[in-house]
């Protein structure tokens, strides 16, 4: 097992799995913004289950942030251990002519999704950990829609998000499908269904949440 | 054909190596590209100068030795093929060609646009073979029924020449579809299941002893490769890995 951990290839499926949950994790959480524009009730009420069950606050919540910490320290560490793979760098390098730009550069999109979680950290985890823990404010059930549409009036802000996710969708583009080829799925190579399936769910899911940022600016009072 | 050649020039592996840069004239369409590196080097030597050192075997693509990295592309543009099959034809009067050695820790430079592969040698060593008894009374390979399907597959993996083209193409000089085409030739075959295990554990952990970088799925290495061997490799050996770490 030990070297199960120390190898290229079990780093190969941590990244994959710690993406696969994150993609997931993604998923469910454009489900439940979509509902800030389609059903504005049901976004406060879900928000509000989310924001208080102890499952989703004690155990959902910590394996999430530890899912995230996993795959960008493991990404940072293999982007180091690729560097140094190769020491010196060619004079002339055409990677453009047997490589896509977005999977080269992972590590770009990644670090440019990792600040952005911090702005995203800091609007809506900070304030909440504030709300519940330091001002120990009452529940209310339809605080929820108010603070998202606050977060969405300034027009820098919402920029922010709109490049983060498309930086965030490059990410994806590459990884998503990538993650099967690291597992060994045999259906990656075998058939064009799941890679396009990644690809079209990379831009879709991106898509909707600058959808849900440009709704809530535009439509702000 | 006049040409400007701008080549890596390092004496030798603990020298300072640069680029240099050398016109030449008088170069056919019909020339290999090793013909025209033979045609430089003879001027270098009239000239009384050290000719550039080069690795090249078979002259026929399958020997794998003949590696270069041309306009930062192993093996030139040309897909599906390697140095010595690559023809000036593929360039134009006037062009300036950069030429390297291949780039990764794990392939140090010996001189010039020679280097130390046998990284991949160690790789083949730890696993990449069958044991069999030679007491005469083995059985016959053909005798034993495989689907033509596994057959044809197994056969595409083992015609890597291991050039090293996969490393020098990897942004990261991973060595996975040269280390994957040497376990899937064997991991398609009924001869090569008993040592399945203790193969890919042991061949994968000599590639990450030899200092090579990790996979992150660009697909470099299949474009550039001069055999086309796939991607598909990888994915098996990742399977391989994950069956021999659980179960054993």
């Amino acid at each position: 097992m030990s070297a199960l951990v120390k190898s290229s290839l079990a780093r190969k499926w941590v990244m994959a799995l710690s993406g696969l949950f994150l993609v997931i994790f993604l998923t469910q959480h454009f489900v439940i913004n979509i509902t800030s524009v389609i059903a504005p009730d049901t976004f406060n009420e879900w928000s509000h289950f989310m924001g208080y069950n102890p499952l989703v606050q004690f155990v959902a919540q910590p394996i999430l942030i530890g899912g995230l910490i996993i795959h960008f320290i493991m990404g940072i560490v293999l982007d180091f251990q690729n560097r140094k793979a190769r020491p010196i760098k060619y004079a002339k390098f055409s990677g453009n002519s047997n490589s896509s730009w977005v999977s080269r550069n992972m590590i770009i999109t990644g670090l440019v999704v990792l600040a952005f979680l911090g702005l995203h950290m800091y609007d809506f985890w900070v304030h909440e950990m504030t709300v519940k823990y330091i001002n120990v404010q009452p529940e209310d059930a339809t605080r929820y829609l108010p603070e998202l549409k606050e977060k969405f009036v300034n027009p820098v802000r919402v920029g922010i998000y709109v490049v983060s996710f498309i930086l965030l969708a490059m990410h994806l583009w590459h990884g998503f499908n990538s993650s099967f080829q690291s597992m060994g799925a045999k259906a990656v190579n075998q058939g064009d269904r799941l890679r396009k399936a990644t690809y079209a769910w990379s831009v879709l899911i991106p898509a909707g949440f600058i959808f849900i940022a440009l709704y809530h600016y535009f439509t702000h009072s | 054909m006049k040409l400007t050649l701008k080549i890596w020039r390092q004496a030798g592996p603990e020298a300072k190596g640069k680029m240099v840069t050398y016109p030449l004239d008088g170069i056919d369409g019909d020339m290999s590209f090793l013909e025209m590196m033979d045609i430089l080097n003879e001027n270098l030597i009239n000239q009384g100068e050290v000719p550039v050192e080069f690795d090249h075997d078979c002259r026929e693509g399958i020997c794998g030795s003949c590696n270069m990295m041309i306009n930062g592309q192993p093996h030139g543009p040309q897909k599906l093929t390697t140095t010595c099959q690559l023809h000036m034809r593929k360039f134009n009067d006037g062009d300036t060609i950069t030429i390297e050695p291949w780039r990764a820790a794990a392939f140090p430079v010996i001189k010039d646009l020679i280097v130390d592969r046998s990284s991949f040698d160690r790789i083949q060593q730890a696993g990449a073979y069958v044991s069999v008894n030679t007491s005469g009374n083995t059985q016959d390979a053909n005798s034993i029924p495989i689907k033509k399907a596994d057959a044809d597959e197994a056969f595409h993996s083992a015609t890597c020449i291991g050039c090293g083209a996969c490393v020098a193409a990897c942004k990261n000089a991973s060595a996975m579809l040269f280390t994957s085409a040497k376990v899937s030739q064997y991991a398609l075959l009924p001869q090569g299941e008993i040592e399945a295990t203790d193969r890919v554990m042991n061949m994968v952990r000599q590639m990450d002893i030899e200092g090579f970088g990790n996979c992150t799925n660009t697909g470099a290495c299949m474009i550039e490769c001069p055999k086309g061997i796939k991607l598909e490799n990888i994915a098996r050996m990742n399977r391989e890995y994950l069956k021999a770490e659980t179960l054993g």
